[in-house]
Order: structure tokens, then C-alpha cells, then sequence
């Protein structure tokens, strides 16, 4: 079964189209992120989703009720963590959790068993005020609160922004044992690098989705080769690939440049001899596998 | 390229700070030479924002010393100052100003003469393809932009040394490489790097990397010589291996 159907989805902010024909499905127990930059409309998508927000037009199934008009069914079967840290800071870590277990009509010791692996990081400091906790415990904190109600599906706003890497990676082992669980997840992040961690991503830009798949199938996609070039003159040589190839063909990463072009394969073979051609004093040109920031920069650009 | 970064613009040795019985910085050496990309990673408490403050002049060491752009961080911090610029992800532009009233105040703050600050803003609107927009609020144009901005703006004195925060969490990819090629260009006339960030892959972009675990330098060097020595495909690897070996 489907946890999630999104049909046709469009939003707009006064003249700003922050949705654009969005279409989507996720399926019951899946991992599923929502990848792109700020302003991509990955908030407006999760909040019309969880019921606060309505569209213009289009559909919206969730566990195969209506957004609109069973939102009142939906909203004790779901969970959901924003962006912003919205606990209350002058609770403290224990009193957070009690009122969240209260306000969807259980207890703590209920859902225990849900929540222990996450809360049993912070119990120790569980009289301790919420607004003093560090950001990768609140976010342990803003995750046990999502889930005291055992929600069906759980839904994630950027979680991991501001947080440090190995917070990061605890955080997401956190998540692939909630879906152990059985719990639907659907996780927004402008980290392009946090893909490999979901079962299937979205890639969002501008309000609309650019590729919908597995993060390895997006990576095979990818249609040219990715090169990277070594030299001492990266300056120079980035600029002269640019002038060749177009604006968006060469960037420096570091010791060496990252190229491509839209001219299918045999690109390390044209490379060459354009290095040749011009003199330049090249130590390596070695072709490796592309990232998701690298299919991501060339979906922005297929268009233009 | 070695030749290139030889000269030390920052010099660390020694470097200890602690607070009560507390040691935020546990005895740092390193150096980073005139127009590298030095990248200072750290976990959360690892000590990084304690030593940058020490860097820039806002904070004495309790022992050993540092030199940045030359001037001693005990005695001559308002030197230190002078000669560098910042940028952070969480403050950079005033939002209620304009572009140009944004560039005017930082040139005014460092006593930029005015016809030298008229010449860069132009060069620099010019640069950043903003000159009609000049005008326009900064809580008006898009993230990128303001990024984009703030970094020419902090390098507008021409420092010798610029310090960036988490330079491009959450802009889309194209922008983050059109702001790194802004950096590349800034220490292509001579300017120096120093990026802190929780994000590996923009330490991908850094010349050298240090990784800073429980206020000590646990590794220091290239990119690609940390990710052959931990055996590692990424730097998110190799900081994941130091940082969580306590």
C-alpha cells in the first residue's frame, strides 16, 4: 500500500511559486527524502502534506485519507519535527515529552519502547530546560516528542541542519532503526551528500521535482563523464576549460578540477588533446564516479 | 604550489586555552601559508570556535602564542583586526539596509578613502552581476546572493586573511560553486582562506584540513592524503572515524 500519494500539487505566495505540479509517492515503510536548497519549497510541500497548509490545487492521500478533508483522522497518526527547534524551552526535557505524550492522549511509558534508544541518550539530563540543551540533544529531544504518539508515519524538516557530522550520522542511524520499526519516514535537507542515506529521493529546485529515484539510480543516470583533472596552474586551466566548454563545465575542488561536459563520453580523450593543443602542464586526468550534487547541477542546467 | 605557500601568514605554536580546570585548546601547532584554503573542522565542543576567537584577536591564549598576519595575538590584537575579514552563515549583511548602504558601512567601518571604496564597489557589483540591483534591500534578494555578497563584502578591505563560517549551508549547488569560485579568486591576489564548517564536502574544497577532536589537532593535511591515509572515499569518512574514537 501507498503511505503517500501526492497528486499534482501546485502553491503560490502571492506571485511566488513556491509549488509546481508536484507529484509523488511513497510507500508504506520507506525512507523517502526531500533533496534541494533553501527555497525549493521543501517546507511548504511537508506542511500542505501534514494538513497546516492547503494547496491551490492538486490531491493529497496520506495513509489513503484525504489531507483536506480527513485531517482531523490524520493529524494524531503522524508525526512531525520542524525545522525551527519548537519545543518549550522553559519546560524542561522530561516535561517536553510528558506534554506531548498528554496532548495525543497517552503516556510516556506507553510508547517507551519506541523512544528508548533516542531518549535514553538525554534521560540523564531529563530535568534539565530544553532551551539549554545542545543543539544535537535537542534534536534528540524534538525526535522523541515526534514519536511518543507512535505516529504511522513520521515527517522530518530538515533535521540535521546545524548539526554537527557526527550528530548527523547518529542521527540517521536513529532513523534506519525507526524503519526497522515499520514507521514511514519522509526527511527533508538541503545536504546533498544525505541522499545516499534514503531508500528513494526527490530532487527538489525552484518548486518543482527534478528526478524522483533511487540515489544510486540517479547517480547511473548521470550521462557524461566526470573528470577530474590534476595541475599546478588550476587557475589558469579551469578558466581556459570554461572559455572551451561553456560556464558550467569546469569547477575547482581543492587540488584539482572537476570537469564535464553535455558532449557524451570520450571526453577524457578530447580533454588530452586540448591539453595538448595548448600546452598545458597536466599531472593527471582520471575519470570518477559522479555524486548527487553532481547529477543535481546538471538536472538545474539541462534546461538552460 | 609549494613554493607558492611558503610564507606562514598565521603561525601557531603552543596554543592553550583553558577555562577553570577546563582545556578548550590543548597545546595547537600549525601554520597556514599566504593564499591557502585551510579548512578547520570540529565536532561540537571540540574547541574550534574558542582558538578562531584566539585568531582573530577577541581572546588572549592562558599559554603559548600565535602570530596572525604578523602580529602577536597577546599585544597587537587590534592590528589583528585590521587585517582580517569575517564571514558568517548566521550574520553577514543588515537585511533593512541596502546592497550598496551594506558595502558603504563595512568600507567606512575599516577607513576605506572613499574613492577606493567607490572603484571596489563598482568592481565588485560588476563582478557579482548585481550593479542594477544596487538598490535593492538585502531581506529581498535570494540566499545565494546575500552569500555571495557578504564574502566580497568581507574581503572588500582587502584582508590578509579572511575567516568564513559555514560559508554555503543550504544553497543550491550551482551558487555554492560560484561563491567557491569567488574564493578561489580572492586567494588568487593573495588573500588567505580559513573555512570552519560541520559540512565534509566543503572541506573537499580545502587546499589542507585539520580536524580538531577534544581541543587537540587529531589530523592535518590534504584532502586527498587524509582520505588515502584512513582509507576513507570521503572526508565525512575520516572525520567520522576521529571524531567518534573517543
Amino acid at each position: 500500500m501507498k503511505a503517500l500519494e501526492v497528486s499534482h500539487i501546485y502553491k503560490t505566495y502571492n506571485d511566488i511559486t513556491a509549488l509546481k505540479d508536484v507529484s509523488f509517492n511513497v510507500a508504506e515503510g520507506e525512507l523517502f527524502g526531500l533533496i534541494g536548497p533553501d527555497g525549493a519549497g521543501k517546507t511548504s510541500l511537508i506542511r500542505i502534506i501534514i494538513t497546516l497548509l492547503l494547496a491551490d490545487s492538486g490531491e493529497i492521500h496520506l495513509l489513503g485519507k484525504d489531507v483536506v478533508k480527513e485531517y482531523k483522522y490524520l493529524r494524531s497518526r503522524i508525526g512531525y519535527m520542524p525545522g525551527r527547534f519548537s519545543l518549550y524551552s522553559d519546560l524542561t526535557v522530561l516535561e517536553n515529552l510528558n506534554f506531548f505524550a498528554t496532548v495525543f492522549g497517552t503516556s510516556i511509558e506507553a510508547n517507551y519502547n519506541l523512544i528508548k534508544n533516542i531518549y535514553s541518550q538525554i534521560e540523564m539530563f531529563k530535568d534539565r530546560k530544553a532551551g539549554d540543551l545542545s543543539g544535537g540533544m535537542k534534536q534528540k529531544l524534538g525526535l522523541s516528542c515526534a514519536l511518543i504518539h507512535k505516529p504511522e508515519v513520521l515527517f522530518l524538516d530538515e533535521p540535521t541542519t546545524g548539526v554537527d557530522a557526527v550528530s548527523r550520522k547518529e542521527f540517521w542511524e536513529m532513523l534506519q532503526e525507526l524503519k526497522q520499526k515499520g514507521i514511514t519516514i519522509i526527511v527533508s535537507t538541503p545536504y546533498m551528500d544525505e541522499a545516499e542515506m534514503c531508500d528513494r529521493v526527490a530532487l527538489l529546485q525552484k518548486g518543482e521535482i527534478m528526478s524522483i529515484d533511487t540515489p544510486q539510480n540517479i547517480i547511473n543516470e548521470f550521462s557524461e563523464e566526470l573528470i577530474e583533472i590534476k595541475t599546478p596552474d588550476l587557475y589558469e586551466v579551469k578558466e581556459k576549460l570554461r572559455l572551451e566548454f561553456g560556464k558550467n563545465s569546469a569547477f575547482m575542488f581543492g587540488q584539482s578540477i572537476h570537469f564535464s561536459t553535455s558532449s557524451k563520453s570520450k571526453s577524457k580523450e578530447l580533454l588530452n588533446e586540448f591539453f595538448e593543443e595548448n600546452n598545458f602542464n597536466i599531472e593527471s586526468v582520471n575519470i570518477i564516479e559522479p555524486n548527487i550534487e553532481d547529477c543535481f547541477i546538471k538536472l538545474m542546467t539541462k534546461d538552460s | 604550489m609549494v613554493d607558492k605557500y611558503q610564507n606562514s601568514i598565521i603561525k601557531v605554536r603552543g596554543l592553550t586555552k583553558r577555562f577553570g580546570k577546563f582545556t578548550a585548546v590543548d597545546n595547537l601547532n600549525f601554520d597556514v601559508s599566504q593564499s591557502e584554503i585551510f579548512g578547520f573542522l570540529g565536532a561540537n565542543g571540540a574547541g574550534k570556535t574558542t582558538a578562531i576567537k584566539i585568531l582573530c584577536g577577541l581572546s588572549s591564549p592562558s599559554e603559548g602564542n600565535a602570530e596572525v598576519a604578523g602580529f602577536d595575538v597577546y599585544k597587537q590584537t587590534e592590528n589583528i583586526k585590521k587585517n582580517i575579514g569575517y564571514m558568517s552563515q548566521s550574520f553577514s549583511l543588515y537585511e533593512d539596509m541596502t546592497i550598496v548602504e551594506n558595502i558603504r558601512f563595512y568600507g567606512g567601518i575599516y577607513g576605506m578613502p572613499l574613492t577606493l571604496l567607490k572603484e571596489r564597489t563598482n568592481h565588485m557589483l560588476n563582478r557579482l552581476k548585481m550593479t542594477e540591483y544596487a538598490n535593492k534591500l538585502i531581506k529581498e534578494i535570494p540566499l545565494g546572493w546575500k552569500q555571495k555578497l557578504a564574502f566580497s563584502v568581507a574581503t572588500l578591505h582587502r584582508p590578509k586573511i579572511v575567516f568564513l563560517d559555514e560559508p554555503t549551508g543550504g544553497v543550491d549547488p550551482i551558487t555554492r560553486r560560484q561563491f567557491w569560485d569567488l574564493i578561489y579568486e580572492a586567494i588568487d591576489i593573495g588573500i588567505t582562506v580559513f573555512v570552519t564548517t560541520h559540512y565534509m564536502d566543503e572541506a573537499e574544497y580545502c587546499h589542507r584540513v585539520s580536524i580538531m577532536v577534544d581541543g587537540k589537532i587529531a589530523a592535518l593535511d590534504t584532502p586527498d592524503n587524509l582520505k588515502q591515509q584512513y582509507n576513507a572515499k570521503s572526508m565525512n569518512e575520516v572525520f567520522l572515524q576521529l571524531a567518534r574514537k573517543k
